[in-house]
């Protein structure tokens, strides 16, 4: 079966020749338009629509978008924050950063739909540290949007209005977790929050209620409010609505982002028919399909099980290939769909070796806060690094797994988790080439190297 | 009698562990289980800290609940299920252990928090393995923030980073000295650009030693003297400012040595809470120069003397002055520095043996006006509310009062206050830490207080803000009360007192309408020549409003020593007998001459400046003072001086050789606070146990156990076992606290109004009814200073305390880390004033006024009016009470330190 076409809802006009990113460029192309029919609107309406259509955020954990909203404490009297958070961190991870720098204003529109739905009067657009042309972009489009009344006091004439706020993060993956971002723009160290109590939605910014959405996440609304949830449910599989942005890194001819129906195309035919398959000579050895925290799949590997289609259950028996690229199929086989970032490892890549590169990155971004994160990312590095330089011991393995196995559900925020699947991931399915590598490594060290680090 | 009246919590029923445990909502299931006596292990969680969840040693199992829950963030509900512990749980406690002393410096046996360390219980707990990483720790840096810190030790190697320091510093004591830098496993406590500690906005209170699980946060002088097991911890009471703090004094009975002080959370008015005084103001108590021996004076100096020959001494001179010159010849000082039971005999003493009312305590020049303000409007001069209630004000009114230096645990309690969500109104000449932060800062000129008042007062009523049924119900004298505010226009006053009328009538407002407020004022108040009209014009502010008799709402005057409240309620003044029962009452003077044995003198009795007045005109011969330089507080020392220097007999109680024990004819010297057991009155009216923990040098002896020598040696004998039974005595004549024993003070203290042993004591005054009956309102006129500036002295000079130091130094002027941060006189003036004489930051000015001159190091910013100068008087080398006006308060001569007109000179 060959892959199916794109399916470009919010890449519509990107790449297309002579679409740029200014207001008139946008306008031209019915740009606002949404947002106009969305003040005419009664708010609720609009949020309705959101549950209706079944989003799922977009940012990584796949958290209902209308489940979320309705969290919001609507009855405290203080006012309600949208954060949007475009600090897209994750390795592997590039969709945010070209709609932020191609079709900023499709942004634009759909945070002010949000805002309107919420009865957001300032929204904040968190982008990473790295991005400052991303961010030179958002705040031409805001100056713009605001010149033109699409943002600001009294938009469209209606009584309604709404800033928005870019605050540029300092180079911190942590700012990317919801209430590390929350403490990051009030101007603390971004040690995300425990919880309870700091539940964005209750306690949020300045202890308002919140809201967070990824950027994609808050493009999908402005479709949403045009085509009605209902529509929009009907894009993608039951559970898995609409469309996802995929971006495809590593041993494959055709890297770059792809926008499908979700659940529509799997994991073989992104890699073979839509990316070209393997470099000239090679063969596919793994596959990290949700950004660099989800956990490896290994071609070759099988996943059986039962699985729910309409109101029955099937069984389903799939290799890596076979597996389609929703939220709950990679759930079910043990990793995740996460950022939408594919990273494609071939038969040249070793395995020790890149978990060491992961595991530096992880330790390196922890935000020090909670003892399991801290220290166990930090011992994941050395143990990796060791086996790396070939100073490892018999038994790093074995250490290194019990590691791993004690940071998951045990920390503040998810980045326990984050940073500790990939070792959990790649000593399970590549346990042999950590019991080998270390040896290999060893036979070759030179004299006077250092012993354990 | 009222039960407490706090807010009421819902009570929830879980179970843990298969225990049913019943718990407040709200509770934190570490908490919850900690009562039900199940010790979750926690290492980051400290009940003086908000949770921070970062050492995940406090994980359980809930039924229903996803994963690991933390104990100390998560909160009890009905009905919940809870396992604490299990196999599980225990490996994951091993393994984080063992990750946190893969990074640590596990030398335990060279620790001084070894036997105290929360890491080394758990890891013996949990048999964790120090060493299952096989890593040898890198070095840590040879210096760090700390190294040239007096006062606290950073011992980077054992920090566990688990970030109770810092949040402490950030979240409670609000000083953000500390923070983490760099991040994950780099991450270390140090301050912003590892700048010197003591150079940072750090206030020294040692919390970050208080707070700290491990022995990375440490008392240097500390150091090497003791770990916890090899001390002995004595539950004591802080003996600085009045807020009372309870606090344990870790002692080394071997060596007879404080070596350091810590609080615990469950204390009962500072909940573990201490600010630089209490954490390190001990020093003195060690001091080379404590006085060790009697002393009589010679010709050109001192000279050693016997008890036997001092005491028989002054007993015979006391005795002599008294038979041929009568009772106004003598009159006698009692210390607010001193417990209950000596104030006790100190007032006995002068009203049997010395057959005089002539005794006084330091209230006198401080918080008088208070008692007798109060007492005319409410019937009781006492803070009406608890310390606890703080946290509980919608609006909380602060009017000459800088709590966060002078009473700096009060001051915690409005920042917690702050944090949640009260609003403040500040009235202050001066930026305080407070006004800085507050909602409105009236930065009015001093001594306009009541013009402020007034125009406050006027703006309630027009506005129709006043709660009509309470001035109804609850009060008397309203009529004229009004009449008397009629001829007041606002904005005149604003303008007398230098602020906008919109601020006045914004604080109006505000405070009117506030859930409840309450107010809190200090010596800004008191300490003018109108104080007692001042304080009964803030008593007609809570009136007016219905503001007073609730939980966190009344009028709460913050007594400046650690028992000044205690030596008003034993009766050291003139006027009142113990338990603020009336000298002039035959029924109290029957039931007093019964018990004494004597006849009760009939003499009015006088006032401390009286008395200097009184020896200076020749009329008083004899002075007895108990642990007070008059000296160095006293308002126009030399004139002080030239006074007392004319008495025939001066006999001081001192612990050191202070400016007026100088002065004296003979020296006994004392046990001071840490030497004896007793009680003190904290200002809340709690009464609270101080217990010996060390022996007195030399030869010196407790003050009461001096006054019974002196007392018998003057024919009227004297004896008690111990504190406690002249406690007894007290009792058993004041009915206000006459359900008080030691024993029932225990380590929770109790509060007074306590007339029964089953009475639980009053957290707050006048609920439903005054204690006079109905409040008095007070038609108040208002009085300028009576130095106002002029072309010769063309500022206001006004003065005050320092978070540092303490009034007259002598106590906390021996600390090292103190003298580190408050070395020596300032003088506090704006930019402007100082661009006008050309003053430069940081260099020797003078101060003049009309009495004399006191230098001081000149501190450059607008803390201050550009009107104002401010001086703080810790420092005998520069006097600053050589030039404070000794003007006074008609009716309690207390005296008018808090504005005089003062000239700046270049030195």
């Amino acid at each position: 079966m060959s892959a199916p076409e794109q399916c470009r809802i919010i890449f519509r006009h990107i790449d297309e020749p002579g679409y740029s990113n200014d207001l008139a460029c946008y306008v031209r192309h019915g740009g606002y338009e949404i947002l106009k029919k969305s003040v005419a609107m009664k708010p609720e309406a609009i949020v309705d629509e959101v549950k209706k259509s079944g989003l799922r955020g977009r940012g990584g954990a796949g958290f209902g978008c209308g489940l979320k909203w309705s969290l919001l404490d609507r009855k405290s009297g203080k006012p309600v924050y949208l954060i949007v958070n475009a600090d897209e961190s994750e390795p592997g991870t590039f969709k945010d950063r070209y709609i932020i720098h191609q079709d900023p204003h499709q942004l634009l529109e759909g945070i002010m739909i949000t805002c309107f739905a919420n009865n957001v009067k300032l929204a904040y657009i968190y982008i990473r540290g790295e991005f400052p042309h991303g961010a030179r972009i958002l705040e031409k489009a805001i100056a713009e949007a605001r010149a033109a009344n699409f943002v600001g006091p009294n938009i469209l004439g209606t009584a309604y209005g709404c800033e928005i706020y870019i605050h540029r993060g300092a180079g911190a993956y942590i700012c990317g977790e919801e209430t590390g971002l929350i403490e990051s723009l009030e101007g603390k160290r971004p040690n995300p929050r425990i919880k309870p109590p700091y539940f964005p939605a209750v306690l949020g910014l300045y202890q308002c209620p919140t809201i967070v959405n990824n950027v994609e996440t808050l493009c999908h609304v402005k479709h949403i409010a045009d085509m009605g949830g209902e529509a929009f449910s009907k894009i993608g599989t039951p559970g898995n609505t609409g469309t996802r942005i995929l971006c495809v890194s590593g041993h494959v001819q055709h890297p770059g982002y792809y926008e499908f129906e979700v659940g529509k195309i799997t994991m073989g035919q992104l890699l073979n028919d839509v990316c070209g398959g393997p470099l000239p000579g090679r063969k596919f050895k793994a596959v990290i399909p949700g950004g660099s925290s989800a956990k490896i799949l290994k071609f070759g590997e099988r996943f059986k099980g039962k699985r729910k289609v309409g109101a029955e259950m099937v069984d389903y028996d799939w290799g890596v290939e076979d597996v389609p690229m929703d939220f709950d199929s990679l759930g079910m086989i043990g990793t995740m769909g996460g950022s939408g970032g594919v990273i494609v490892m071939d038969d040249s890549v070793n395995m020790v070796e890149a978990l060491a590169n992961i595991n530096a990155f992880y330790a390196h971004e922890s935000c020090g806060q909670c003892t399991p994160c801290r220290e166990g990312s930090l011992w994941m590095k050395k143990i990796t690094s060791r086996m790396v330089h070939g100073t490892a011991r018999t038994e790093d393995a074995a250490l290194l797994k019990s590691v791993a196995d004690q940071i998951p559900g045990r920390t503040i925020c998810a980045f326990g988790e984050a940073c500790s699947w990939p070792t959990q991931s790649f000593l399970a399915k590549f346990g042999d080439e950590f019991k080998q590598y270390p040896e290999t490594k060893k036979a070759a060290k030179p004299a006077g190297a250092l012993e354990l680090v | 009698m009222p039960s407490n009246p706090s807010p009421v919590m819902n009570q929830v029923s879980l179970t843990i562990n298969g225990q049913s445990v019943v718990a407040a909502a709200g509770t934190s299931l570490l908490n919850a289980a900690k009562a039900a006596g199940i010790d979750l292990p926690h290492l980051c969680y400290d009940p003086r800290v908000e949770a921070i969840g970062s050492c995940r040693l406090c994980g359980v199992k809930v039924e229903g609940m996803r994963g690991i829950v933390s104990g100390c963030a998560q909160t009890v509900a009905a009905g919940m299920k809870v396992i604490t512990e299990d196999a599980e749980l225990a490996r994951q406690r091993k393994h984080t252990l063992e990750l946190l002393l893969s990074d640590h410096c596990s030398t335990c046996m060279g620790c001084d928090k070894s036997g105290a360390c929360r890491l080394q219980d758990y890891a013996y707990r949990y048999g964790a393995d120090q060493n299952r990483f096989g890593v040898v720790l890198a070095k840590p840096p040879a210096r760090n923030f700390t190294t040239l810190n007096k006062g606290i030790l950073f011992a980077a190697d054992k920090c566990i980073r688990c970030g109770l320091c810092v949040k402490y510093c950030e979240t409670v004591q609000m000083a953000e000295a500390l923070t983490f830098s760099k991040r994950g496993s780099q991450m270390v406590v140090t301050t912003p650009l590892d700048e010197n500690l003591h150079e940072t906005s750090c206030e020294a209170c040692g919390g970050c030693i208080r707070v700290c699980p491990v022995g990375a946060m440490l008392d240097k002088a500390a150091v090497g003297k003791g770990r916890e097991s090899d001390l002995t911890r004595v539950k004591t009471i802080c003996p600085y400012c009045g807020v009372g703090c309870q606090m344990d004094l870790l002692v080394d009975k071997q060596r007879n040595r404080i070596v350091r002080a810590t609080s615990s959370p469950d204390a009962p008015i500072n909940g573990g809470n201490l600010c630089v005084k209490g954490h390190f103001g001990f020093d003195y108590v060690n001091s080379p120069e404590r006085l060790t021996h009697p002393l009589i004076r010679t010709a050109d100096g001192f000279r050693q003397a016997t008890w036997e020959e001092a005491i028989g001494f002054v007993g015979r001179r006391l005795r002599e002055i008294r038979d041929q010159h009568g009772p106004d010849a003598l009159a006698f000082v009692s210390s607010a520095r001193c417990p209950n039971e000596e104030n006790y005999l100190v007032q006995k003493l002068a009203r049997t043996a010395g057959a005089t009312n002539n005794v006084d305590n330091c209230a006198t020049s401080c918080h008088a006006p208070t008692v007798a303000g109060l007492a005319a409007a409410f019937g009781s001069g006492a803070m009406t509310n608890s310390v606890g209630e703080i946290k509980d004000c919608a609006v909380m009114f602060l009017i000459g009062a800088n709590p966060t230096e002078a009473h700096p645990i009060i001051g915690l309690e409005m920042k917690r206050a702050l944090r949640r969500g009260a609003k403040l109104i500040v009235c202050d000449p001066r930026k305080t830490w407070l006004a800085q932060r507050a909602h409105i800062h009236i930065q009015h000129r001093p001594g306009s207080d009541n013009m402020l008042l007034n125009a406050i007062l006027r703006c309630i009523l027009d506005e129709g803000l006043a709660d009509q049924e309470f001035i109804a119900n609850r009060c008397e004298g309203f009529k004229e009360f009004e009449r008397n505010l009629q001829g007041i226009a606002v904005e005149a006053a604003a303008e007398y007192c230098g602020v906008e009328a919109e601020l006045i009538r914004a604080a109006a407002r505000l405070y009117a309408l506030g859930k409840p407020s309450a107010i809190y004022y200090t010596l800004g108040i008191t300490e003018h020549s109108c104080g007692t009209d001042n304080v009964k014009n803030v008593a007609n502010l809570a009136m007016l409003t219905g503001q007073i008799g609730k939980w966190a709402s009344g009028v709460n005057p913050l007594r400046g020593q650690n028992n000044v409240q205690g030596a008003c309620d034993m009766g050291a003044m003139a006027n009142k007998l113990p338990g603020y029962q009336d000298w002039s009452d035959p029924v109290v003077r029957a039931k007093f001459e019964k018990a004494w044995g004597v006849s009760l003198p009939q003499n009015k009795g006088s006032k401390v400046p009286l008395f200097i007045t009184a020896a200076g005109r020749g009329e008083l011969k004899a002075l007895y003072i108990v642990g007070e330089d008059l000296v160095a507080t006293e308002p126009n020392q030399t004139k002080v001086i030239e006074d007392l220097s004319k008495l025939e007999l001066l006999v001081c109680q001192e612990i050191f050789m202070s400016e007026t024990a100088k002065l004296a004819h003979v020296i006994f010297p004392s046990a001071c606070w840490a030497e004896k057991d007793g009680t003190f009155s904290a200002s809340e009216r709690r009464m609270q146990l101080i217990r010996k923990a060390v022996e007195p040098p030399g030869e010196a002896k407790a003050d009461w156990e001096i006054l019974c020598l002196v007392s018998t040696a003057m024919g009227y004998p004297m004896q008690y076992q111990n504190p406690s039974q002249i406690f007894d005595e007290m009792v058993s004549l004041a009915p206000i606290f006459g359900g008080m024993s030691h024993q029932r003070i225990g380590d929770r203290g109790l509060q007074w109004p306590c007339p029964t042993p089953e009475h639980p004591g009053t957290p707050f005054l006048h609920n439903g009814k005054f204690t006079r009956g109905k409040g008095k309102f007070h038609a108040i006129t208002f009085h300028p200073q009576k130095e106002e500036p002029c072309a010769e002295y063309p500022l206001i000079l006004s003065t005050g305390r320092t978070l540092y130091n303490y009034n007259c130094g002598n106590m906390t002027r021996k600390a090292a880390v103190i003298n580190q941060r408050d070395p020596g006189n300032f003088v506090e003036i704006h930019p402007d004033t100082a661009a006008r004489y050309g003053i430069r930051r940081d260099e020797k000015i003078v101060v003049r006024t009309r009495r004399g001159k006191v230098t001081g190091r000149a501190v450059v910013g607008d803390r201050v009016r550009p009107d104002i100068i401010w001086m703080p008087f810790h420092f005998a080398e520069e006097p600053t009470n050589n030039i404070t006006n000794d003007v006074f308060d008609p009716v309690t001569a207390t005296a008018e330190y808090k504005c005089c007109a003062a000239q700046l000179e270049k030195l």
